[in-house]
């Protein structure tokens, strides 16, 4: 169920190293197939890196009970928590991964930056990727003593204003309280969940028990790029295509979805509208 | 911009029903188009006889602009020459994309001037003709539409 983002460098990271990289499963409601996973790890298992919250189907994953797993072998897990950072609360201590990494632009932040949280001692073993700036403690034409953590991972320039902005939209965030967040999307996701199963032809792609504010949805002999430009004209913005995570298109069989995304300054007034835009696209295609 | 002009009746319907919506048996011109931001790819297969297009036909997932582009266009390009054929081209680019007070007349196809307000969009239309541009040039390799801004300059830097 992953994005694209969580496949493409590991498949480089795989070509490099001569690695092999291995899929947990989904079912047809979109969850991780938690009983499959123990067949895969193995002594030789590197990592195990997993999205938090699916982008394509909202489903939530269980990630106490993977990382318990994988921390039995002493695997290291990384999580993309690029769809859950601005949705839910996050104790990467109490989750116990090894990395945590989320952009930016999905807290409401600048674009082009984002975030990798690591255990210490992780980040102490790993050599720096880039050189120069405030990487180093002390250079000679021999050698190079790296700075300390997270100085060691931070060369050149950093992008001083964006940091500034990010900082400014967790904090908003905070102020706001993430369990109120979870809590209003959750009740939006409720809402339009019981909503869109109303409308005749419509299909929920992702049906997993634990889901956040996300729904993928398709409509019989519309293809989602249609409903995105038709409900746009009635001042909705969805998000129509693959979503960056063709595997999951592949998986259900179908070229796109059309898909909704709450966030905190949706209300249920927007779900409304959602409908009522629908039923156009419905006219529009005589359905 | 209006939702009437984009998804006009015949748009509809052959976004819906396509035209020419198969394989052809012994295609002797064919071409493959691909967008893969959508996801929309098309096969285009032409029958060409004397350097005149006797059948045309395609197949592919896409959405109704894409789909009914595609339909429209095997529709106009049977019976045309391939001159005739590389012409239309042009002209249906022209009609998606430069602000014209007075539009081409391109029969059918003038129901997908629409698309120009939607840039969005354009893609969609454009694929099966890009697609068709490479069928012409027998071009083997795949059309992926976010190159073809680039060869479109090219194009008109020629």
């Amino acid at each position: 169920m992953e994005h694209h983002s969580n496949i493409v460098p590991w498949q480089m990271l795989c070509e490099r190293k001569k690695a092999h990289l291995k899929i947990i499963p989904m079912n047809q409601k979109g969850e991780i197939e938690l009983d499959k996973l123990d067949q895969l790890l193995s002594p030789k298992t590197k990592l195990l890196s997993i999205i938090h919250v699916s982008n394509a189907l909202g489903t939530l994953n269980p990630l106490k009970e993977i990382i318990a797993k994988a921390h039995a072998l002493h695997i290291p897990v990384l999580i993309d928590g690029a769809q859950s950072a601005p949705h839910l609360k996050i104790d990467v201590q109490q989750l116990d991964c090894d990395f945590f990494t989320f952009s930016s632009h999905k807290v409401y932040g600048p674009t082009g930056i984002g975030v990798l949280y690591g255990k210490k001692h992780w980040l102490e073993a790993m050599p720096p990727y880039q050189g120069g700036g405030d990487m180093i403690s002390k250079v000679t034409f021999t050698e190079t003593l790296y700075n300390d953590l997270p100085y060691k991972f931070e060369a050149g320039t950093p992008p001083i204003g964006s940091v500034i902005g990010l900082k400014a939209a967790l904090e908003y965030l905070q102020n706001l309280g993430f369990n109120a967040i979870a809590e209003h999307e959750s009740r939006l996701l409720n809402e339009a969940t019981e909503a869109l199963l109303k409308i005749p032809g419509l299909q929920i792609i992702g049906s997993a028990k634990n889901k956040v504010g996300v729904i993928s949805f398709i409509m019989d002999g519309i293809h989602p790029h249609d409903i995105g430009t038709i409900v746009d004209q009635y001042g909705v913005a969805l998000r129509s295509g693959h979503h960056c995570a063709m595997p999951v298109m592949d998986f259900f069989k179908i070229p796109a979805t059309a898909r909704i995304s709450f966030g905190i300054y949706n209300t249920s007034e927007d779900i409304d509208q959602l409908i009522k835009a629908l039923y156009e696209v419905k006219r529009v295609f005589k359905k | 911009m209006n939702l009437q002009d984009l998804y006009q009746e015949l748009i509809i319907d052959h976004g819906t029903h396509p035209r020419n919506c198969r394989t052809l048996c012994n295609p002797n011109c064919s071409a493959k188009g691909y967008n893969p931001l959508c996801g929309d790819s098309i096969q285009l297969y032409l029958s060409v006889e004397q350097e005149k297009i006797i059948e045309a036909s395609f197949q592919g997932s896409g959405c109704a602009i894409s789909t009914a582009s595609a339909s429209l266009m095997t529709e106009a390009l049977i019976g045309k020459t391939l001159n005739d054929a590389q012409k239309l081209f042009h002209q249906f680019q022209i009609l998606l994309t430069t602000e014209d007070s007075t539009p081409l007349d391109l029969g059918k196809l003038s129901a997908l001037s629409g698309v120009r307000a939607f840039p969005m969009r354009v893609k969609c239309a454009t694929l099966p003709w890009h697609t068709l541009n490479a069928a012409l040039k027998n071009e083997t390799k795949t059309v992926v539409t976010e190159t073809i801004e680039k060869t479109m300059i090219e194009t008109s830097n020629e």
